[in-house]
């Protein structure tokens, strides 16, 4: 069974990732690129000081000078900042972006389809898709409200923080909703609610002033590029994860 | 009935024994997700750099 469950995630995550990265290429990647040309000019103007480079180990490589390339016309911006090796710009970091994206399609789906064996009264195309739209809901729609999607070059508090506020959203948000939503009595549907809002309640980390050169324009239209990928990424995994399951169930 | 009742019990059985295997999964479906959106480092967060930032995962 557990073969059977990494093959449909392996199956359901490619399918998911590879959508991702398809629509990274289209619509995020540019927007990041695009931003970095900001963040770089906003580098060389020292007197700007860059709010990330107080907290961020990458940046604070970049600050004490783990810059080894002379070249910088031909490097990525990436690569410039950090020592370590980064891909090149081009293909390189696009195959990187699928892989991180298929990968991040195989871990979600494992994650999901634990919780519907646990949870879900059938497995399916329907109600993976169903599935799929409240692990949307829980791991990308919620935390944006606290954290929204960032362009590289924003300003924003300590990582650790905001990853432990992340995580503890998604967490609440999953757990409130399969409360509300699984769960038939009042109290429990009551105590749900109250689960996913109270990350709101507490507020999430934020930096202590704005240091984006980056226009708004295109930090507000990553926002909806980013939340519209992960819908899409969300739905394909789950409803093909779903009818993926239910076909290895008719075979057996 | 009685096929209603088994069919209960039988899924209450498989149920306990999909426990610890949905356990694993999640743990390393968990820990691959960990991988890609969250290690800090540098050579992890360059390589999915692009996909964190589209993920909306808290990035820098």
């Amino acid at each position: 069974m557990i073969t059977r469950l990494f093959g449909v995630a392996l199956g359901a995550g490619c399918v998911a990732g590879l959508a991702l990265a398809l629509l990274q290429v289209l619509f995020t990647t540019p927007l990041i690129l695009e931003a970095e040309t900001y963040e770089l000019a906003s580098f060389h103007q020292p007197p700007l000081q860059h709010a990330g480079g107080i907290t961020d180990d990458g940046r604070v490589w970049f600050v004490h000078g783990g810059e080894e390339h002379t070249d910088e016309g031909a490097l990525g911006l990436v690569d410039r900042m950090i020592g370590a090796w980064a891909p090149e710009d081009g293909a390189e970091r696009t195959f990187y972006t699928g892989l991180s994206s298929v990968l991040t399609g195989f871990g979600f789906g494992l994650m999901l389809l634990a919780a519907m064996l646990l949870g879900a009264k059938r497995i399916d195309a329907t109600s993976g898709l169903q599935w799929g739209l409240g692990a949307f809901a829980a791991v990308a729609l919620a935390p944006s409200l606290g954290l929204p999607p960032e362009l590289p070059g924003s300003a924003a508090a300590d990582l650790v923080s905001r990853q432990t506020w992340w995580f503890g959203t998604t967490a609440a948000t999953g757990l409130g909703l399969w409360l509300m939503i699984a769960r038939g009595e009042p109290l429990l549907k009551a105590a749900g609610l109250l689960i996913v809002v109270a990350p709101h309640l507490i507020g999430a980390p934020h930096p202590h002033e704005y240091a984006s050169s980056v226009p708004a324009e295109i930090q507000g239209h990553f926002v909806a590029a980013s939340l519209v990928s992960a819908a899409v990424f969300w739905a394909v995994l789950g409803s093909l994860a779903g009818w993926l399951w239910q076909r290895g169930e008719a075979k057996q | 009935m009685n096929s209603t009742v088994s069919s209960a019990a039988q899924s209450t059985s498989s149920r306990a024994a999909i426990l610890p295997v949905a356990l694993l999964s999640a743990f390393i479906g968990a820990f691959v997700v960990f991988g890609v959106g969250f290690a800090h480092s540098n050579v992890l967060h360059n390589a999915a750099h692009d996909s964190r930032h589209a993920l909306g995962f808290p990035c820098h």
